[in-house]
Parts: structure tokens; sequence; C-alpha cells
């Protein structure tokens, strides 16, 4: 809990010092207009079209997103909260078939040397260009997302997975061959409790991958109602409100560091008891 | 002979095929009779884990037949014949100390409450009352193997198989463990069979010792180590004790002749 607090209060004063810097640059080269001093410096990216002060970031949560509307944080946080359920799905989605062609490839080298390169393979292929046909095949929707979300997530799960299912000591399989236990007993008993560390560092890079999964799945679906809409819409009309998309990055990066963070809490609770290399 | 655990005839083992064929084993009878202690010794690499392998049916003879309570080392592995103990406790980190004894249990289905008090009187047995919630990593090298000894004997197995257990043990709690070992062994009245590189440690705990060539290896003789029992601390001041020492030592050596009361040797 002490170790919890501690790494959470670090995290706020990195957040806390990359604001400052962000201000920082504005002072120097920011603005003239909206500075309390003429900056030494004329830079583009300081302009206030492109880095909004942060104060004007945070004051746009509050104001309406669009005339007579609700305010844009409860639009954000509703889009968040979307975007995560999407995000879940493709996690699940994904850590279920990283985890069966995992625990497939451990058992049949021939399927392994068959059917790993082309796991290898689907990575190289930008998720924007899966990402319509998906649409098309799944006709759009929440569950589409969930499968694109999924494309991004299963590999790292695999590749771990089959790691850890590995990582057994030779002679703790020969133990269990010796106790004339079946495949599946190996399975349940050893190699599954020996891959869960390899799992859960997966799962946290899955975690976030998912959410990036989502945002962009939701661009071809023409969903309007997560994040990536968000992100589309705010982006578009960037000039006549340029915190607001500001704002949308920061609930996206939320929405990922929590995704992390409950992945990150589900560890510690599993592999408590272990050592503590590995907790 | 009727009584005849492991019976061993004729076994070669290769290695390999084709150029890269290494000869294992070579010609190997072995009997060990119900109750007897066991223990193989030679050179490394001479092939006695790999003989002890054969035993348990982690790996298969290429020439030869194995049999193990009258029926093949096969039938007697999915009988669950067999208790191992390597060299390295070979613990789960993920489960207690207890659980780790119930682990064997759990593949014949034996209920809950059976199991639990089963590997209770296992940890009694070994002297780890009061460990069973511990785990693994909070125990040092000598009670993990300890618990590796209480899981192998969970669920009595005809048949100890050790393979160095105590080989990475410093020598005073390998002496303590030796003497432990005896106990159970007294008091479970298995059969067991102890890969060792050392001399006075195989004299000490066996009943019979098989002294093995270098590779391919073969037996080269079985020696009774006809010591009182039970042996204890005063057995290893025995004259005889060293007697038995220098045998094993000069037949590993190669040589036949038998020197009685060559202690100096021995103890040099």
């Amino acid at each position: 809990m002490f170790r919890a607090a501690r790494s959470a209060a670090s995290f706020l004063v990195v957040i806390g010092a990359l604001a400052v810097l962000w201000e920082v640059v504005k002072l120097l080269g920011g603005d003239p207009s909206s500075e309390p001093w003429p900056p030494p410096f004329q830079w583009t990216v300081a302009s206030d079209l492109n880095m909004p002060h942060v104060w004007e970031i945070a004051a746009s949560f509050a104001e309406p997103a669009q005339r007579n509307g609700p305010p844009l944080g409860v639009v954000l946080v509703n889009a968040g909260i979307f975007t995560f359920r999407e995000a879940f799905g493709g996690f699940v989605f994904g850590a279920l078939l990283g985890l069966g062609l995992a625990i497939v490839f451990v058992h049949s080298r021939l399927l392994e040397r068959a059917l790993v390169p082309y796991v290898v393979a689907s990575q190289t292929v930008p998720i924007i260009a899966i990402a319509p046909v998906v649409v098309i095949w799944l006709r759009g929707g929440w569950l589409a997302v969930a499968v694109i979300s999924a494309y991004l997530t299963f590999f790292p799960v695999t590749i771990a997975g089959l790691r850890g299912l590995r990582s057994p000591d030779p002679r703790a399989l020969e133990l269990m061959r010796s106790y004339a236990s079946t495949s599946r007993d190996i399975l349940l008993k050893v190699r599954l409790p020996a891959a869960a560390p390899y799992l859960f560092a997966a799962f946290k890079v899955a975690a976030t991958a998912s959410v990036v999964g989502a945002i962009i799945g939701e661009l071809p679906s023409g969903i309007r109602d997560g994040l990536g809409g968000a992100i589309l819409n705010f982006n578009q009309f960037y000039v006549s409100g340029p915190p607001k998309l500001w704002a949308a990055i920061i609930v996206a990066a939320v929405v990922g560091i929590g995704f992390f963070a409950l992945v990150r809490v589900g560890e510690v609770l599993f592999l408590r008891g272990r050592t503590a290399a590995d907790a | 002979m009727i009584d005849s655990v492991v019976r061993v005839r004729g076994v070669d083992k290769v290695f390999g095929a084709g150029a890269d064929k290494t000869p294992a084993l070579q010609q190997i009878d072995l009997e060990i009779p119900k109750g007897a202690f066991v223990s193989l010794i030679g050179p490394s690499g001479c092939g006695k884990s790999t003989l002890l392998r054969l035993i348990g049916d982690l790996t298969q003879p290429s020439v030869g037949t194995i049999e193990v309570n009258g029926k093949t080392a096969h039938r007697a592995r999915l009988d669950r014949d067999y208790g191992m103990v390597f060299q390295a406790p070979v613990l789960f980190d993920w489960r207690t100390v207890q659980g780790n004894v119930e682990l064997p249990l759990e593949m014949s289905a034996t209920d809950r409450t059976a199991r639990a008090d089963r590997a209770r009187a296992m940890l009694a047995l070994v002297e780890l009352t009061g460990f069973e919630r511990r785990y693994p990593w909070q125990l040092s090298g000598g009670m993990q193997q300890r618990v590796a000894i209480a899981r192998a004997l969970s669920f009595e197995p005809a048949i100890l198989l050790m393979d160095e257990p105590f080989g990475a043990l410093d020598e005073m709690t390998r002496e303590r463990l030796n003497l432990e070992l005896l106990r159970i062994w007294k008091q479970t009245g298995t059969t067991i069979v102890f890969v060792t590189h050392s001399v006075p440690e195989a004299v000490f705990l066996s009943t019979h010792v098989a002294v093995m060539s270098a590779r391919p290896g073969r037996i080269l003789e079985l020696i009774p180590v006809e010591l009182p029992q039970p042996r204890n601390d005063l057995t290893r001041e025995d004259e005889r004790y060293f007697g038995f020492i220098t045998r094993v030592r000069e037949r590993l050596r190669g040589r036949d002749v038998m020197r009685p009361g060559a202690a100096e040797v021995a103890a040099s």
C-alpha cells in the first residue's frame, strides 16, 4: 500500500513538472498577447493555437462542448467509459485468443512452426488498414471495435504466454510425469501458474494497446460516442477550440493509464505470496 | 529373487543416432530387493542418473527390459509406484509447503481432507510441522529438500528414486539429512535407489552400493554393505565403515584387490 501511494505521488509530480515545462515553453516563445511579458522568441509550436495554456485546457472541461450542450468534461467522461468498454472487450478477446494460441503452440511444435510466422506478420499490417475491413465484415458497432482492439492485444499475450508456459524447470515436468499426470494437469498445475508473471506483463501491454485499438477502431466504424469520435470531431473543428482536443487526449491517456493500473492491481493480488522478485 | 522390486535385465541405453551415437549404458543387470537401499556411484557422466531415469520410466532403454513390482516400468509409473527427488528441490513457488506436498495427491483424486491430513503427516515425518503455510522461498535449502522428500513420499510410493538429493547442500546439513533419510526409510519401509557422487555417503546409507564404470556405464560390482542397522553417528567411526569406503574407492579406480583395514587410505 505504501509503495502504491508513493508511485501515485511520483506520477503526480511528473504530471505537474510536465505542466510547468509546457508553460515555460510558452513563456519563452508563446503569443505576446497572452503572456505576462513579450516572450523573447516567437515559436509557431508555442502559439495559443498549437499549445493552449494549461489552465485553458483545464477550464475547457467545465465549458459546454457544443452550444447549449452538457459540459465537455461530462461528454469526455462518457466517451471515455464508452471507449473503455470497447477496449475491455478487445482486451478479453485478445487475451483469450492470445493465451489459446500459446497453449496450442506449446503442445504442438508443428503448429507453432506453421503459424507463428503469420502471427508475427499480422502485426506488421497496420491496424488502420485492417480496421475498415473488420468494420465491413461485422457491420460496425461495438463488436467490430472490440475485434479491432483484440488484433493489437493478442500478440503480446501469445508471445509472453508461450515463453511463460515453457518456463517451468524440465525436472518439474518430469516430476509431473512421474505422478502419471495428464497434460491437462500439467497445464493447469504447472504451466499456467508458472506463466502467470509473464502473462501479467503482457496483459499490462495489452491493456494500453487495447485502448489505442478501440480509439482507432471507432474511426472507420462511424461510432461517435467514444473517444475516437470525440478526437475526430475536435480535430476537425480544432481552430474553433484548441483546448477541446487536448482535453480529449488527456482523457484518452487517463483511460489507458487506468486500465493499466487495474491490471497491475490484479497482478499484485494474483501473484501475492510468490518471491519478491515477481511482485 | 521373488522379492525384487526392481529387475533390470540386459539394458543398453544409446543416445542420439547415426554418427552422433553415444552409448550411455551397457549390459546393465540389477536386482533390487524389497526394502533395500541401493546407491549408484560412479565417475561423472557414467550414466547413473540415466539408469535412475530408466527405472522411473522417464526415458526408455534401447535394449533390455526393466520390471518394477513385476510390471513394466511404464505400468509402474502409471500406477504411481515412484517418488522422485532431484538435486534441486523443484518446489512450486506459487504453492505453500503444504500445497507442494499435496500436489501428487491431487493427481490421484484423493479427497481434500485426506490430502491435507496426509500432507501434514508427511511434513511431520520430515520434521517440518509448523511450516505448512510458508512458501518454499522462505525456507533454507535443506528444509526445501525435506519438503521435496515429503512430497515424494506423500502417495506412499513403492520405490523412492533420488538423484543426488543432498548434492547441493553443505556438509553438516547433508549429514543430518542422511540420518533423517535413514529414519524415514526405516519408518516407511520403502525401497530407495539413490544416486550420489560421495563414496562415504553411499556406504553410510546403503544396504548395497552399485559401483559403475566410466562411459559407457556398466555395473562393475554390487557391493553389499554389511554394516549393522540402524546406522547412526557411531557408524561413521566404525572401522568396517572405512573398510567399505576403501573397497568402493578401489573398485571405482578399477582395482579388484580388497585391502581390509585400509582405514588410513580412506581417511586421507
